[in-house]
């Protein structure tokens, strides 16, 4: 019996998928101009989501670093953009020369992270989180343990609006390609190997701690474009506790979770579930909190794939595939789908 | 001579660090879980004495007697119906159920008590206390708090070392599969390990909210950090480890009160990251971080 076997990147899905997605892209880029601003403004939270939800997958679910800490990096992009501001630069700049330093800061706090392992990492971002908020508090100049307004903004509100807008969607694009093209690297290979054995993967010669802390840099770098987008939306931070909060932890990992860990689409979708039930729920108090707790459990034990993953399961419908499928054609004509990657 | 003050403040703060932490080292050291919900049932336990109180009017101290063992069986039981599922999912699970536990803690007792402190009285002891010398006086609630965390963590010791049961947990510690091949159930043992970090955990928690004068909803956010500093400080896998590790927390924290209210906890977490970057294993520890 002669068989074909044929081992598939890009099914013919995947290249709907990339068209359709830059189709969006360029819809999305030329809204502002087209609907109503108070609709479009209100797409800048679900952008950073997208942003803060990749980037928690990118750790979690592909380098397997579970951090509860992210909120580290969100605060010092906020208050990244006073920093840089106060020395001349328009906010928007400042939202970028920021995410960049951040990434640099993040190489020295990720070899002091990397001492802890598992759950102990977990808690130890945390500190990291709150070591990082007690010593900017202590800045007068960043508004001590009372937060503060950027003071050079751009004045006119529809212009204000427009480029948040367009930096916000461009981040979360930036976040998303980043993803993408990591994953389909050969790093993304070697990404997927240590988080599903450290061990093997060293000893298949992968340089284990170098390989985390790329991607470690780049989730501070994609927390922090988010968390200047944060604090340029409403010009300011209101509270330096609110913006180091865990609370940020708690969304990604919820977004994460029930869109589906492991997957570029998951995230994407988790974020849209989150900013629906964010908008129409996160009045009627903090039982909306308590019911995410609860949904976040059942989700992990019940539906570890999430929404994306039980999609995925059906109708095999990756769009935007990272891993290879085997194809086998044999004589008989019958054709047989095999996804390589389960996890 | 100031100093030598803060440092025996610091010694007795240090007990009731090293009892909180006691639980977590335990969860880790035999279920391989970290509980990141762990500051908030502590902060549970300390509403559970609050209710406790309210209801039969009896003093805070006896509210142990209730609350403490009421923990147990709720840690026995979120062991075998949730975490005892996630365990066998991977590393991710067992974590993300516990977060999920502390999201849903402090914002439900928000929703049933308010946001406001909820008084423990300590009672007579609160303001008695013992003159050393002129500089140092040692106040007695809190040398009675470094005295209960001592008598537990030496009764945990002897339970590891001494029973049956200990001996399991040990095992378990080590190589779980072969305390199954053994004929073991090691669900059970894990209840039961898990049962008794809640219930330690709920002592710290009555405890730091009478030291607090009261507990607040989001108590547990700040002393879950102070609960895992202390294990990592004074070192994985060693109680008497953190026994020392909640001593050099609370020193630090005490010593940092005396030049301005705002840097205890700064000056705890940068104590922390110090012995993380120089002593990655903790004062005491073996090495197992890595």
């Amino acid at each position: 019996m002669s068989s074909n076997i044929q081992i598939l990147r890009s099914p013919k899905k995947a290249a709907y998928g990339s068209a359709g997605a830059l189709l969006l892209f360029v819809a999305l880029a030329i809204a502002p101009k087209i609907l109503d601003q108070s609709i479009t403004n209100e797409w800048v939270k679900l952008f950073y989501l997208v942003t803060l939800a990749s980037m928690w997958n990118l750790l979690a679910g592909y380098a397997g670093m579970i951090s509860v800490g992210q909120q580290a990096f969100i605060g010092l992009g906020a208050y990244g953009v006073f920093v840089f501001n106060d020395h001349g630069f328009s906010a928007y700049e400042s939202g970028i020369i920021a995410s960049i330093v951040v990434g640099v800061v993040a190489v020295p706090i990720s070899f002091l992270a990397f001492r802890l392992r598992g759950g102990y990492f977990a808690i130890g971002t945390w500190v990291i989180a709150e070591t990082l908020r007690l010593i900017i508090i202590r800045f007068p100049s960043l508004g001590s343990g009372k937060g503060r307004n950027i003071q050079n903004y751009t004045r006119d509100p529809i212009l204000r609006n427009t480029y948040t807008y367009w930096m916000a969607l461009g981040v979360a694009i930036f976040a998303l390609s980043a993803c993408f093209i990591l994953l389909r690297s050969r790093f993304g290979l070697a990404l997927q190997s240590i988080r599903d054995n450290e061990v093997a993967a060293n000893s298949l010669g992968i340089k284990v701690d170098f390989t985390k802390r790329v991607v470690y840099v780049i989730g501070a770098m994609g927390c922090a474009a988010a968390g200047s987008v944060i604090c340029i939306q409403s010009i300011g931070v209101a509270s330096p506790n609110a913006i180091f909060g865990v609370s940020y932890s708690a969304f990604m990992i919820f977004m994460v979770l029930i869109g589906g860990i492991g997957t570029i689409e998951g995230p994407v979708m988790g974020a849209l579930l989150y900013f629906f039930v964010d908008k129409y729920f996160s009045q009627s108090g903090l039982w909306y909190l308590v019911i995410l707790g609860v949904i976040a459990i059942i989700a992990t034990l019940f539906f570890p794939k999430g929404i994306w993953g039980e999609i995925n399961a059906r109708w095999n419908l990756s769009l935007f595939p990272v891993s290879y499928q085997v194809k086998i054609e044999n004589n008989q004509n019958d054709s047989i789908h095999l996804s390589k990657k389960e996890k | 001579m100031i100093y030598l003050n803060s440092i025996s403040q610091g010694i007795l703060l240090g007990g009731l660090f090293a009892l909180s932490a006691v639980g977590l080292s335990l969860a880790f050291g035999v279920l391989r879980i970290v509980n990141l919900a762990h500051g908030d049932l502590m902060t549970l336990g300390g509403y559970l004495a609050f209710i406790t109180i309210e209801h039969t009017g009896m003093s805070t101290w006896y509210s142990f007697l209730i609350v403490v063992p009421a923990m147990g069986v709720i840690g026995y039981l979120v062991q075998r119906l949730l975490l005892q599922r996630a365990l066998r999912m991977g590393e991710l699970a067992p974590l993300m159920v516990t977060f999920g536990i502390s999201i849903i803690i402090p914002n439900s007792l928000v929703q049933l008590f308010t946001n406001n402190t909820e008084q423990l009285p300590v009672g007579s002891l609160a303001t008695s206390s013992i003159q050393v010398n002129s500089q140092i006086s040692i106040g007695t609630f809190p040398l009675v708090t470094l005295g209960i965390s001592i008598v537990m963590i030496s009764a945990l010791q002897q339970y590891l070392a001494r029973t049956k049961m200990g001996r399991y947990m040990r095992a378990a510690a080590d190589d779980s599969e072969v305390l199954r091949l053994m004929g073991v159930d090691h669900r059970r043992v894990y209840g039961i390990a898990m049962g008794i970090a809640f219930s330690t955990l709920a002592m710290a928690g009555i405890l730091f909210g009478m030291r607090q004068g009261g507990v607040s909803p989001y108590d547990g956010q700040l002393t879950v950090l102070f609960a895992f500093e202390t294990v990592i400080i004074g070192g994985l896998g060693s109680l008497w480890g953190t026994l020392l590790g909640g001593m050099v927390l609370g020193i630090a924290q005490t010593i940092a009160g005396q030049f301005s209210p705002e840097l205890p906890l700064l000056v705890g977490h940068l104590v922390f990251l110090g012995v993380l970057a120089f002593r990655p294993n903790g004062l005491l520890g073996k090495p197992v971080l890595r």
